[in-house]
């Protein structure tokens, strides 16, 4: 039997120990860049004026829908609102099924990504699941209450 | 011919998975500790309360507005539901707060009028008015997130105390302390 | 009554527990060696009590005592009765005590059953186990008490959750559970090892079938929550990718590594160091898992609402236990030799990759899964979703399936390639095939992007099918035994799984539309039309329904009721999907609202061969079956033929 392909038992040891940190650094280093360029920011409108992000990037916006901004396309189907958080007003465009709780007034926060003319292109909207769930990055939306309170 | 041992080198490699949890372990307790404070404090103390008007939620109480909020008297103003359950557990505390003349206006969130009159029947009725908001919009309009919450409303309609969570035993004399400055 | 007896039966089993591991700790001295005797018994009667506590909390579900808070907060008098049953789990405390249970059942079962360890490793497994049980006993009874009683009971109950109210889900967490949990056995049998310092083919040849059954119901529990996913969110999607969900995905990666690398420690005594680490590596992926979803510090639309006081309790019982044992490990390690050699090419090889690239996907599940708090402690808020996982997923497993062809095929310890060509160049002739028709007749992969992943999947999943087979060819197929069976079967199944996800995300198609009552759409081969909406009222809810006229390439239409549903108590509305399956694909329909001008908004999905994804995941689950059932056997055989010898040798006077 050829056994000299057989490397001797410390010598396979550490060849299968670099192996796996080679790789297993190897996916690190891979799932760290990915994620900084991969990870979907979130942004108030605030940010989205002052700050905005790159044109077709997977984006997501939290805020109040603006009383007043809903509006049915024709198609039935697609609706357009404004997501403001009492400094800032940006415009949502969506297509589909709104979740039961989205309505006018209350928070909301969108999937999705800017388009030209600054208009935010959003492909799923996230509401609530539980009377007690305030999504975390929305607990400092103090500003945005302030807001509603003014437009009363 | 024994076996060699492991060389000197892999046994410092066995620490990397310790080493790996740790930095877990590290991350995870600041992400808990950081926002340790989850309640959603509202923007609004101090300032009026915003303007609505809302029907009554059983026949038998009035509905609630701010016009009437603004009378001049400072009062305690309860967001609950029937289906809250630890808006039970402060019942006990509610009724105290009434005994003692204290004026208690409620807000029924997203419930149904048989399901209040339950409610009211099996928990008592310390309200003077209750009013009914389907959709939490009056709720959220007065920075309340969640339920049971309850502000403290003086006598020109500004908000000047909010209390999230039940009312426990012991937080009865600081309601009616803030009740008392708000009537200064 | 039945409270206090629960909460009673509870504490006696933590004292047990406590018990347990004190007289295993101290049977394994010298002085203490006259213990041993009690390990066992005291293990069985703790999993008996535990056992006892959850039936407890069932009966109080179903009789809906509203004196307990923990009914009073989750159910309700006009539950049915399935879902009343289930409420028990879906709560963080039931299910909390559920876990409890499973792991005490799990260290009775194995106290009653295990023979063939040493028996000084026996001992130390179950202190192992006890070990671990009662950080989740003091939680439990200190922290997150599920008897706990309210003064006054209300009138009436707060609701399960109606997104619960399901039967795929309502069984979903306790086969979950089974998984997870089932998994500290493998952790327990690592640190018996460990301490007694007996990591061999024997401690494999135990622990196997533990972690095939463990795994086995991670792999159902996955499959059945992903297609609920699937149809009750409304969404068409199957995997989001949602920490809760790689909470369940993590200790399922680790335990097919597991599964794996004990299988060559068993049969070649190699990998023994690696396969004890990726034992505690498995249980520690649950229990981190669970810290995840219970601690609310990651945003889940599924999560627990739970607080950071008991996230803290869970991490620092995290902080004890996988410390612990990656400390115990990181000293004894060394007293594990290396195991025997084996060339490049050889099955051991092989699975050393399969193991490598699961271990990478893995990290890159947990790093994507954590990566939102590791910048939020900078200040930014970010999510992380199909565009990391799917793509730096991909990388490592594409090899690891192209290895999963050719791995079972190579003998042991050492073998060329070219033994195999004709066996691998089917599958790779057909890999080839399919992707040149793809190329040649679907321009839809190309144009406006090219879908690269479901192209490649489409292609490496036929190939694999094959491969997958192919170590039955030339056997006596009534002969070869069944771990190969299962092997050949879960292999299959994966590429089964892998064909429904490219296909599914090749070729699906969508409409979108506002329709009137009367009117036509197609979507794919299908036409439907809208007949009719109508209110409709249940139990504990009432609907608007929808009637469709479903016909597929103008064929006789089938009738399809997608309804948008309201809660009562909790108020909430969920859309409740209508599915029409055909052997090559499943319509999906969602009713959503209706517009002023009296038009209903209707989504339509055609979705070819997207069932094949959880057949595929039921396939895996069989194949692990089968394993577990041809191991099994063949260990009580030995253990019989092992009694007759030592039988014969008594009554020879030997």
């Amino acid at each position: 039997m050829n056994t000299s392909k057989l490397l001797k038992a410390k010598h396979q040891r550490l060849i299968l120990l670099v192996i796996a940190l080679v790789v297993l650094t190897g996916a690190g280093l891979l799932a760290a860049w990915a994620l900084r360029s991969q990870a979907s920011y979130f942004y108030v409108p605030s940010d989205i004026q002052a700050d905005p992000p790159e044109i077709g990037v997977a984006v997501r916006l939290g805020g109040i829908v603006e009383k007043g901004s809903l509006q049915t396309a024709p198609d039935g189907v697609t609706i357009d609102f404004v997501v403001e958080d009492g400094k800032a007003r940006t415009p949502v465009r969506f297509s589909g099924i709104t979740p039961a709780l989205f309505v006018e007034g209350s928070g909301v926060v969108a999937e999705g990504r800017l388009a030209d003319g600054g208009v935010f292109i959003a492909d799923n909207l996230l509401a609530k699941h539980d009377e007690k769930y305030v999504p975390r990055e929305m607990a400092d939306m103090t500003k945005a209450r302030d807001a509603m309170a003014q437009t009363q | 011919m024994s076996e060699a041992p492991a060389p000197r080198r892999a046994g410092l490699w066995l620490w990397v998975p310790l080493a790996v949890f740790a930095g877990f372990f590290v991350l995870v307790m600041t992400g808990l500790l950081a926002p340790a404070d989850r309640e959603v404090a509202s923007a609004m103390i101090g300032k009026p309360l915003p303007q609505f008007d809302l029907r009554p939620a059983v026949p038998g109480r009035p509905g609630v507005s701010t016009a009437q909020l603004a009378d001049g008297k400072p009062r305690l103003l309860n967001v609950f539901a029937s289906w809250c359950i630890p808006c039970i557990a402060e019942a006990p505390q509610l009724e105290a707060l009434a005994r003692q003349g204290v004026e208690i206006d409620g807000i029924a969130i997203r419930d149904r009028t048989q399901d209040v009159e339950r409610f009211l029947d099996a928990n008592g009725n310390p309200y003077q008015r209750i009013g009914a908001d389907d959709l939490s919009q009056v709720q959220m309009s007065i920075g309340s997130s969640g339920v049971p919450e309850t502000f403290v409303i003086d006598g020109k309609g500004i908000i000047r105390h909010q209390h999230i969570g039940d009312i426990r035993a012991e937080d009865v004399p600081k309601l009616i302390e803030k009740l008392r400055e708000a009537g200064q | 009554m039945i409270a206090e007896i629960g909460l009673a039966c509870l504490w006696m089993a933590g004292a047990l527990a406590l018990l347990q591991l004190v007289t295993g700790a101290l049977a394994l001295t010298s002085k203490g060696v006259g213990l041993a005797g009690i390990v066992r018994p005291v293990a069985v009667a703790q999993g008996l009590l535990c056992g006892l506590a959850f039936v407890c909390l069932i009966a109080l579900f179903l009789r809906t005592d509203l004196s307990v808070k923990l009914i009073a907060t989750n159910s309700h008098s006009l539950k049915p009765f399935i879902y009343k049953l289930a409420g028990t789990w879906g709560n963080h405390e039931g299910s909390m005590l559920l876990w409890v249970t499973v792991m005490a059942l799990a260290g009775a079962f194995i106290a009653l059953v295990e023979r063939r360890l040493r028996n000084d490793t026996m001992l130390a497994t179950l202190a192992g186990q006890a070990f671990v049980s009662i950080g989740f006993y003091a939680f439990l009874l200190l922290s997150s008490n599920p008897f706990e009683r309210l003064a006054v009971p209300p009138p009436e109950g707060n609701g399960l959750n109606p997104l619960l109210q399901d039967i795929g889900l309502a069984f979903h967490p306790p086969t979950l559970y089974l998984g997870y949990v089932g998994l500290s056995i493998a952790f327990s049998f690592a640190i018996g090892a460990l301490v007694t310092s007996d990591v061999g083919p024997a401690f494999a040849r135990a622990m196997r079938p533990w972690v095939l059954g463990a795994w086995l119901f991670l792999t159902i529990g996955i499959t059945a929550g992903s297609y609920w996913a699937y149809y009750e969110l409304g969404w068409g999607g199957w995997w989001f990718w949602d920490p809760v969900e790689n909470a369940s995905l993590m200790p399922w990666l680790a335990a097919t590594a597991l599964i794996h690398s004990s299988s060559v420690l068993a049969t070649r005594n190699a990998l023994r160091a690696w396969t004890v680490m990726l034992a505690v590596v498995a249980f520690s992926m649950s229990m981190i898992g669970t810290f995840l979803v219970r601690s609310g510090i990651l945003t889940s639309v599924h999560a627990f609402a739970v607080d950071p006081e008991r996230g803290s309790f869970i991490l620092a019982l995290l902080a004890i236990y996988i410390g612990g044992a990656l400390v115990l490990f990181a000293i004894r390690a060394r007293t594990i030799t290396e195991g025997a050699r084996f060339a490049l090419t050889s099955r051991e090889s092989a699975l050393v990759v399969n193991n490598v690239m699961l271990s990478a996907i893995l990290g890159i599940v947990l790093l994507g899964t954590l990566y939102p708090l590791l910048t939020e402690a900078f200040g930014e808020k970010v999510s992380v979703g199909p565009p990391y996982f799917d793509p730096v997923g991909a990388i490592f497993f594409i090899p690891m399936l192209l290895v999963m062809a050719v791995g079972p095929l190579l003998h042991w310890r050492n073998d060329r390639l070219g033994r195999i060509t004709g066996k691998i160049a089917i599958p790779a002739l057909l890999i080839g095939a399919v992707l040149l028709g793809l190329a040649l007749f679907a321009p839809s992969l190309f144009t406006p992007s090219f879908k690269l992943l479901p192209f490649i999947g489409m292609g490496l999943a036929v190939g694999l099918a094959v491969a997958s087979v192919m170590p039955l060819i030339g056997r006596n197929l009534r002969r070869t035994p069944l771990p190969t069976w299962g092997m050949v079967v879960a292999h299959l199944g994966i590429a089964v799984s892998l064909f429904g996800v490219a296909t599914d995300s090749a070729f699906a198609t969508e409409k979108l539309v506002a329709s009137r009552i009367g009117e036509s759409h197609t979507v794919g081969p299908w036409s439907i039309t809208l007949k009719n909406v109508e209110p409709v009222a249940g139990p504990n809810w009432t609907s608007l329904e929808a009637t469709m006229a479903a016909s597929y390439d103008g064929g006789t239409a089938t009738t399809i009721h997608p309804q948008a549903r309201n809660y009562t108590s909790p108020p909430t509305v969920t859309s409740e999907s209508a599915l029409l399956t055909r052997w090559n694909g499943q319509l999906y329909a969602v009713l959503g609202e209706e517009a002023d001008d009296g038009r209903w908004q209707l989504r339509l999905w055609w979705k070819p061969f997207v069932p094949m994804i959880w057949y595929g995941g039921l396939l895996i689950g069989l194949g692990g079956l089968l394993s577990l059932i041809g191991r099994v056997a063949r260990d009580m055989k030995r253990s019989r033929a092992e009694e007759k010898i030592a039988d014969r040798r008594e009554r020879q006077g030997r």
